[in-house]
C-alpha cells in the first residue's frame, strides 16, 4: 500500500488523458506522460501543435478540459496554489516589469512568494550573479537587450527554489551566443538536480538538453522518447543527402528497398549501414551535391510531423 | 473546477507593486492634484464666484468659492480611481502581461485584480490628502469633521475603481475606453451637482442626478467639508457602499472570465 503511494508520487508530473478545448477547437487531445524528478523533459511540436496549451495546464494558468493532472504530487485543479508556490516559469512572453529596474524585477517578484524582504533582496543578487546580471542591477529592465531579459526572466523564475523549472520556448529570438548561454545554465541547474520541463521547437536545442521528451502534432502525442532512441527508431545511424539528385536515383533505391524521402530537388535517403551505398550512390547519382550525415532529431521530427507549414 | 478561488492577504503584494512603482515618480505623481484645484480655485474662486456671488445650497447661503471645493475633491476620487482602472491597468494587463506574469505565481486573478481596485483607492485616498492641504490652506475645511473625506475618498475610489475594472474586463481595446469616459464621466462631472445645485434644476433632471454616483459623493463631500454631520447622509453613504458592493464582485467575476482562459 504505501509502496504505491510512494510510486504515484514519483513523477514530478503525472498527466493522465489531458485535454484542452476551446469552443470547438481542441488544442490537447488525450495526453498522457509523465516526468520523474531530476529528469529535462521536452515537448516538441509545430506551431499550434498544444505545447503551449499543455504548458499552461502545468502551471496551473489554464484549467484543463478533461483529464487528471498532478504536480508535485498535488492535484493541479484543487491546490493551484500549492503547486505554483513549488515551481518556477519561464513564460513565452518576456513580461518583466518595465516600470521596474532589475533588482526591483527580482525583489518585487519575491514579495509575491511572500519572500521576506532582506532575504529576497539577498536571493535576487545571487540569481543575477548567477545569470551574469549583476554589473547591471540597476538599469531599467527594458534596457537589456533580449538575451538579458531572458536571463532575467529566467533568474526571477528561481526566485522560490523551485522543485520544478517550467520554460516556454526558452531561446526563440535569441542570437547564438545568448541561447548557449541560456543552455549551460539550464545545464548547470539540471546538474543540481532540478526537474526541468521545456517546450521548443529547436531540435539542437531538445537534442543537447532533453532526458526525454515527446513530439506532439495537432494536440495529440505522436512519440515519445530518449532523443538518441527516437533517432535510431525513426531514421536510422545516417542520413544521404542528395541535392538535384540524377534520374534514376528514387528507382535505384526502390529496388535496393532502402527508405528515402523525395522532395524534388532533394533526396533524403536513411542508411543504417551504408559507405558502400553511399559510394555507389555519389558516383552515379550526384550531379549537385550529396552529403552524408548523421541522422538528427530534426529529421524524426520532419519525418514524424511532415513538411507542411502549420500557420 | 470552482468559479472563484479563495481570496488571501496576498492581494496586498499586488499593491504592494503599484506602491513602489509610484514611489519612484511620486514627485511628478504629486503635482496634478497640488496644481489642480490651485487652477480651479483661482479661476472659480477669483473669476467666477464674482459673477456668482454667494449661492443657495440647501436652505442656506454660502460663497461659491466654499460650494466648488468640496466637488473638486470629489472628481479627483472618481477620476484617479476610474482612469487608474481603466487606463492604467489595461496597459498592465494588456500590454506590460504584468497580470500574466502574476498568474504564474501563488496569486490568483482575484488577488490581482483586488489589489488593482484598492490600488485605485489609494491613489484616490492619496490626491485627497494633498489637495486637503491646498483647500484647507484656504480656510475652506472645517476641521476635524474634515478628516471624514479620507476614507469617503477610499470608499469612493473602491466604488469607481470597480466600475473601471468591469470596463477594463470588457473591452477589447484600449479606444473604447472613450465610450464609458464619455457616457459616464463626463456627464457626472458637468451635472453631479459639482459646479451648481442640483436643487436649480428642473424636477426629472434632479432625479436623474440623485441616481449617479458622483451626485452622492459631491453631496457628503461638501457635508464633510463644511462639518455638517447628519442622518440626512446615510441614504448617499448608502448608494456608495451599495455601488461598492455590486462592481466589485461583478469586476472579479468578469476578469476572471477574461483571464482564465
Amino acid at each position: 500500500m504505501l509502496k504505491k503511494k510512494r510510486g504515484r508520487m514519483s513523477g514530478i508530473i503525472e498527466a493522465e488523458h489531458l485535454r484542452k478545448t476551446f469552443g470547438e477547437i481542441v488544442a490537447v487531445d488525450d495526453l498522457s506522460f509523465s516526468v520523474a524528478a531530476g529528469e529535462c523533459f521536452g515537448i516538441l511540436g509545430p506551431n499550434g501543435a498544444g505545447k503551449t496549451s499543455t504548458i499552461r495546464m502545468v502551471y496551473a494558468f489554464s484549467p484543463p478540459s478533461g483529464g487528471t493532472l498532478r504536480v508535485l504530487g498535488l492535484d493541479i485543479t484543487r491546490q493551484a496554489r500549492a503547486v505554483k508556490s513549488r515551481i518556477g516559469v519561464c513564460q513565452q512572453e518576456n513580461n518583466i516589469d518595465p516600470d521596474l529596474s532589475v533588482l526591483q524585477n527580482l525583489e518585487v517578484f519575491a514579495r509575491y512568494f511572500n519572500l521576506p524582504a532582506a532575504e529576497a533582496t539577498r536571493r535576487s543578487r545571487e540569481l543575477l550573479r548567477f545569470m551574469a546580471l549583476d554589473h547591471r542591477e540597476n538599469a531599467r529592465a527594458t534596457d537589456l537587450s533580449g538575451g538579458m531579459i531572458r536571463r532575467l526572466v529566467m533568474a526571477r523564475a528561481l526566485l522560490n527554489r523551485p522543485e520544478l523549472l517550467i520554460l516556454d520556448e526558452p531561446t526563440t529570438g535569441l542570437d547564438p551566443q545568448s541561447r548557449h548561454q541560456v543552455w549551460a545554465r539550464l545545464e548547470e541547474l539540471r546538474a543540481e538536480g532540478l526537474s526541468i520541463l521545456l517546450t521548443t521547437h529547436y531540435m539542437d536545442e531538445a537534442s543537447r538538453l532533453c532526458d526525454r521528451l515527446i513530439i506532439m502534432d495537432r494536440g495529440r502525442l505522436i512519440v515519445e522518447g530518449k532523443p538518441a532512441d527516437l533517432v535510431r527508431r525513426h531514421v536510422g545511424g545516417h542520413v544521404i543527402e542528395v541535392s538535384d539528385p540524377a534520374e534514376g536515383l528514387p528507382a535505384f533505391l526502390e529496388e535496393r528497398g532502402v527508405v528515402f524521402e523525395n522532395l524534388g530537388h532533394r533526396l533524403i535517403i536513411d542508411l543504417e549501414d551504408g559507405t558502400a551505398l553511399y559510394r555507389e550512390i555519389s558516383e552515379r547519382f550526384c550531379d549537385g551535391g550529396c552529403v552524408m550525415r548523421m541522422a538528427t532529431l530534426e529529421d524524426v521530427f520532419l519525418r514524424l510531423t511532415g513538411r507542411d507549414l502549420r500557420e | 473546477m470552482r468559479l472563484y478561488s479563495p481570496i488571501s492577504c496576498r492581494f496586498f503584494r499586488v499593491w504592494q507593486r503599484n506602491w513602489t512603482v509610484y514611489r519612484q515618480s511620486w514627485k511628478i505623481s504629486f503635482i496634478p492634484p497640488l496644481l489642480e484645484p490651485l487652477f480651479y480655485l483661482l479661476a472659480f474662486g477669483v473669476g467666477l464666484s464674482a459673477l456668482v456671488g454667494n449661492i443657495r445650497y440647501q436652505g442656506g447661503e454660502i460663497s461659491y468659492v466654499r460650494f466648488i471645493a468640496p466637488a473638486l475633491i470629489a472628481i479627483t476620487v472618481m477620476n484617479s480611481s476610474f482612469f487608474e482602472n481603466t487606463y492604467a491597468s489595461f496597459v498592465r494587463m494588456y500590454y506590460q502581461k504584468t497580470f500574466d506574469a502574476m498568474m504564474a505565481t501563488p496569486l490568483t486573478v482575484e488577488e490581482i485584480i483586488l489589489g488593482e481596485i484598492v490600488w485605485g483607492a489609494t491613489k484616490a485616498l492619496i490626491a485627497t490628502a494633498i489637495m486637503m492641504v491646498v483647500i484647507g490652506f484656504f480656510g475652506l475645511i472645517r476641521w476635524p469633521e474634515g478628516l471624514l473625506l479620507l476614507p469617503l475618498a477610499f470608499l469612493g475610489g473602491i466604488a469607481f475603481g470597480s466600475a473601471g475594472m468591469v470596463c477594463t474586463a470588457m473591452v477589447p481595446g484600449i479606444e473604447l475606453f472613450n465610450l464609458p469616459v464619455f457616457l459616464f464621466i463626463t456627464p457626472m462631472f458637468l451635472f453631479g451637482g459639482t459646479f451648481f445645485p442640483v436643487e436649480n434644476l428642473p424636477g426629472w433632471a434632479q432625479t436623474t442626478a440623485a441616481c449617479l454616483p458622483l451626485t452622492h459623493l459631491v453631496d457628503l463631500s461638501r457635508a464633510f467639508t463644511n462639518g455638517r454631520i447628519d442622518a440626512g447622509l446615510l441614504p448617499g453613504l448608502a448608494y456608495l457602499m451599495a455601488m461598492a458592493a455590486v462592481t466589485l464582485p461583478l469586476a472579479l467575476f468578469k476578469m476572471r472570465k477574461r483571464l482564465i482562459k
